[in-house]
């Protein structure tokens, strides 16, 4: 039974994860280092790259800042249409990312409502249907910790006669900082992911509105197969990176207590 | 400090939790708030707190009307019944928390909280989180906690009720002896009359929202008030 398991997990992940990363790597590395390094360093790439970390820049501290008060507002008070909040965060979850821009580009196209808005097939488009798509990963990860831990602390904060901000900084916040961090990085590897939806409103304007994911289907169709993989590596690295954050910041934390 | 509580009345939906309490804390005394699951006790110490915000009456502090005031700005301590330690930190910035966020000096903290690990009995433990502690080591740092910033009163809710019962005849007495050091106004909530007549100055036997008799333990025992109060106290012996 427990190899089983065991051989089910593993060989899972193998096929599924370990397979397509390392077929990913071996293309982009197929015609050596050079022509890697030649590849990241094209300047349409180059921009596909700044611009992926601009909008990722923007949009996981907006979520981060939104999800915290979203969470703490539905765990720990009761307010009108708070119901309908709670259901409103999952939304971007329920609806595809393509119907995610098509909205932004209803709302601000040359027909829409706000027209000449410079808006959408422009970089503050792709920031704000970014930060559409990804609203709900840190508050979804910050209710069931929030929840989990009660109020209790957070009282006992405020007999001792912390302000209410005190207490968020002080207790509330130590305590589910994991939770944070973990709902950050979901919301970072989307956010630098995300295809569908910015494919909507960017425009495709070469070395403009092109990010990362959007850069590495252009050069696949032009059949630049090893610059797509090279670049697409840039997502992995990412990944690995706010891994590595997520790890170094535990260690700091256990090695605090 | 005294406490007067005036009229008190909180309703959770259609159930009266408080029925129009009036009751006087005097200056100095141990009180204990006595009586079975439901009957109010716990929702009086949270209103007297602050926590629980009445739908009629007033508390006052000292002769002021503290109805109004925030949580944070009536300088109490309260012991919540399963402690509500930050596990975050260690006994000692547990300790020190109500000092530091009125930024009192750095000297000032470490002394108080040295004084206060002394006072349970906990010295040297300073540095161990809550989760290293067992639950009469949690209490006691619980308490101390609470009483840090000097309190004006001190709040405990069913401050033994976790705990087994060779620890808890301990605290027990070691919480009678803390109150005729310290004299800080006290109220305790317990649904166990032993408990009450052994620590407290005064018993208030609450039923249904309602305080069905004030006395010293020995008025209580001696001529209970109500056929509630008669029940409640043979039921138990």
């Amino acid at each position: 039974m427990r190899r089983l398991l065991i051989g089910i997990a593993l060989g899972f992940m193998a096929l599924f994860v370990v397979v397509p990363l390392a077929t990913v790597f071996a293309s982009a590395f197929r015609d050596g280092i050079s022509a890697y390094v030649h590849a990241l360093g094209d300047s349409e790439a180059r921009s596909a790259i700044k611009l992926t970390l601009l909008v990722a820049a923007i949009a996981v501290p907006c979520n981060v800042v939104f999800g915290l008060a979203a969470a703490w507002a539905i765990t720990r008070f009761q307010f009108p249409g708070k119901r309908v909040l709670v259901t409103v965060i999952d939304l971007p979850f329920a609806v595809s990312p393509v119907i995610a821009g098509m909205l932004f580009v209803l709302l601000f196209g040359a027909r829409g409502w706000f027209p000449g808005s410079h808006i959408v097939f422009a970089v503050p488009g792709i920031v704000m249907v970014t930060t559409f798509v990804t609203v709900p990963f840190v508050a979804r990860e910050l209710i069931p910790a929030l929840e989990a831990r009660g109020p209790a602390q957070e009282l006992a904060a405020l007999t001792l006669g912390a302000s209410p901000w005190q207490t968020f900084w002080r207790v509330t916040l130590p305590n589910v900082k994991l939770s944070l961090v973990y709902g950050a990085i979901l919301c970072t590897a989307r956010a630098v992911g995300e295809f569908g939806a910015v494919s909507v409103v960017s425009g495709h304007i070469r070395g403009e509105t092109n990010t990362v994911p959007l850069h590495v289907e252009i050069l696949y169709n032009d059949f630049h197969y090893q610059a797509a993989f090279a670049v697409a590596t840039v997502l992995v690295w990412i990944a690995l990176a706010t891994l590595v954050i997520e790890q170094a910041l535990r260690w700091r934390m256990r090695r605090r207590r | 400090m005294q406490v007067e509580i005036e009229a008190l009345s909180k309703a959770f939906g259609e159930y009266p939790a408080l029925d129009a309490v009036t009751l006087t804390i005097p200056e100095g005394e141990l009180v204990a708030l006595l009586g079975p699951s439901g009957s109010g006790k716990t929702t009086l110490l949270r209103a007297i707190a602050g926590i629980e915000v009445p739908e009629a009456g007033r508390v006052k502090f000292g002769g002021i009307d503290v109805t109004e005031v925030p949580i944070q700005r009536r300088q109490i301590g309260f012991v919540f019944q399963d402690y509500a330690l930050f596990e975050h930190m260690n006994v000692g910035d547990n300790i020190a928390f109500g000092l530091s966020v009125r930024r009192a000096p750095r000297e000032e903290i470490a002394a108080r909280v040295r004084e206060l690990l002394a006072l349970i009995q906990l010295d040297g433990l300073a540095g161990r989180m809550p989760r290293e502690l067992s639950g009469g080591q949690r209490q006691r740092v619980a308490l101390a906690r609470a009483l840090a910033p000097r309190p004006r009163l001190l709040l405990l809710d069913e401050p033994f009720g976790a705990l087994d019962a060779r620890v808890r005849r301990e605290l027990r007495r070691w919480l009678r002896r803390l109150h005729d050091e310290l004299h800080i106004t006290s109220v305790f909530v317990t649904h166990d009359q032993d408990e009450a007549f052994a620590v407290a100055d005064r018993v208030a036997v609450m039923n249904q929202g309602r305080v069905e008799q004030v006395g010293t333990p020995a008025d209580v025992r001696g001529q209970p008030a109500t056929a509630f109060v008669r029940e409640f106290l043979d039921v138990q012996e």
